[in-house]
């Protein structure tokens, strides 16, 4: 797709977000374990088109956050909506099915070819096989891996950064309102992961969804967040676009950008 | 070797299959769901690996034994050896059956689940094809000694090709001793190495 009709899209997109309500929303959402707080009071919605970073350091509750989203986990108190539904009324089973996930291990499916792991959702909800087909080779190109190439073979034979496109393109595959990543580039060397970044950046521009991105990355969020939510030991402690966040004065924001400042020069 | 001779380790043979085939496949039809249940129900863990070990650990001529005053599944005969054949090899498909399906990557089994897998395809499209090789190692490992131990179904009238051996002792006839180990012996490695190669044959990834 040509970059300008793509950003007519994506402004199309936004103008749309203006008058649907939030894709995904916290609405006081805590969770604890035993006398443990792992998530306090997070009042947060996600419209629909924007990658929300979901930043922070270990332990400060962003991947608690985000499995939240799909029903791994409920709240322990207040609730999270997806499409104006909280997670508790929905299926189980069908809320799962609307939103895709990726992890930082991915946890592709050994037994299966890439084929069979892309097109697992699909055939879940019972598509015919010419159609999964289809659909399996649009997402595999869609994730830079030739289906010729790609297809027919199993996880173990290949490299890190192509098991990760993989990873995606499964996530992607039944049209998921919602996209939730889990530090998904973390394990694989920084040239590959600046390759699924790049990846990353030109699937949104070609199908505009949702997502939620947990990183603890800040050069990672601010290259692909369109806000960066800052959560500090469960609380969120700042809600910004990345150009904003560049200039914020909170401590736990300074900590994150001297990540950025420090150079080989400066011992 | 005479014809009588042969004739008698045919038919012997036969039964040792019979009972080995039987009492597998029970202990199987058992053992199988009984470890998958295990892998639901954490509670219910160390009572069932328990029974299974406490089992085994009867000496197998006391285990039959045992099973001789017991009404219904006792007695006399084929049918108590079966039974005690199944409970003995019952710990080795359990222990396997739950290693197996816990062993699955916990990274495989949480996008499973996140991609809206429900609890029963989970269990078959996931964790079983992914433990098989596992299970199916403790299913050999089970019938090779499954083989070997129902030879002493023939002390309480179970049959087989212990009746050979029991006979041998009882006459210090070596022959008698010979014909009946030696096939045991090759029922026990034909077993093994069939079981072994589906084993490879389920090799995943």
């Amino acid at each position: 797709m040509p970059r300008a009709m793509a950003r007519r899209n994506l402004a199309f997109r936004r103008e749309l977000a203006d008058r649907v309500s939030a894709v995904v929303e916290f609405r006081a959402a805590s969770y604890r374990i035993g006398e443990r707080e792992i998530l306090k009071n997070l009042t947060l919605s996600v419209e629909p088109g924007e990658t929300l970073v979901l930043l922070g350091r270990s332990g400060s509750g962003k991947t608690t956050a985000l499995k939240m989203v799909n029903g791994l986990l409920f709240p322990s108190a207040g609730e999270v909506l997806v499409d104006g539904m909280p997670t508790t009324a929905w299926d189980a089973v069908r809320l799962k099915r609307r939103i895709g996930y990726v992890i930082q291990e991915i946890g592709l499916f050994p037994h299966y070819t890439v084929a069979q792991n892309v097109g697992l959702v699909p055939q879940l909800e019972r598509w015919d096989a010419p159609r999964i087909r289809a659909r399996v080779d649009e997402l595999l190109r869609q994730v830079g891996l030739d289906p010729d190439q790609f297809a027919a073979r199993y996880p173990a034979q290949l490299s890190g950064g192509q098991r990760q496109r993989v990873g995606v393109a499964r996530a992607l595959a039944a049209d998921p309102s919602v996209l939730l990543f889990d530090e998904p580039f973390g394990a694989v060397d920084p040239v590959t992961r600046l390759d699924l970044q790049k990846q990353f950046l030109a699937l949104r521009r070609e199908l505009g969804k949702t997502s939620i991105f947990v990183t603890h990355d800040v050069r990672e969020a601010l290259m692909l967040a369109t806000r960066i939510a800052l959560l500090r030991d469960g609380v969120l402690e700042l809600l910004a676009p990345p150009r904003q966040f560049l200039n914020a004065i909170g401590d736990e924001a300074r900590a994150f950008l001297e990540c950025l400042d420090w150079r080989v020069d400066a011992t | 070797m005479n014809a009588g001779l042969a004739g008698e380790i045919a038919q012997l043979t036969l039964e040792h299959l019979i009972l080995v085939v039987v009492s597998m496949a029970i202990a199987i039809a058992v053992a199988v769901p009984a470890g998958i249940l295990i892998t639901r129900r954490t509670a219910w863990r160390p009572w069932v690996l328990g029974f299974g070990s406490v089992m085994q650990t009867i000496p197998s001529l006391a285990l039959f034994g045992f099973l001789i005053p017991v009404p219904l599944i006792g007695g006399i005969g084929k049918r108590t050896a079966i039974v005690a054949l199944v409970l003995y090899a019952l710990l080795p498909i359990l222990r396997n059956t739950l290693v197996g399906i816990v062993g699955v990557e916990a990274a495989v089994r949480e996008s499973a689940v996140a991609m809206g897998m429900t609890g029963r395809q989970l269990l078959w499209r996931v964790e079983m094809p992914l433990a098989a090789r596992t299970i199916l190692a403790g299913i050999r490992v089970a019938t090779v000694t499954t083989i070997g131990t129902a030879t002493i179904a023939a002390a309480i009238g179970g049959g087989g090709l212990g009746v050979f051996i029991f006979r041998g002792i009882a006459s210090v006839d070596t022959t008698q001793i010979l014909a009946g180990a030696v096939p045991a012996a090759c029922i026990a490695l034909a077993a093994d190495g069939a079981l072994g190669l589906l084993e490879r044959r389920w090799a995943v990834g």
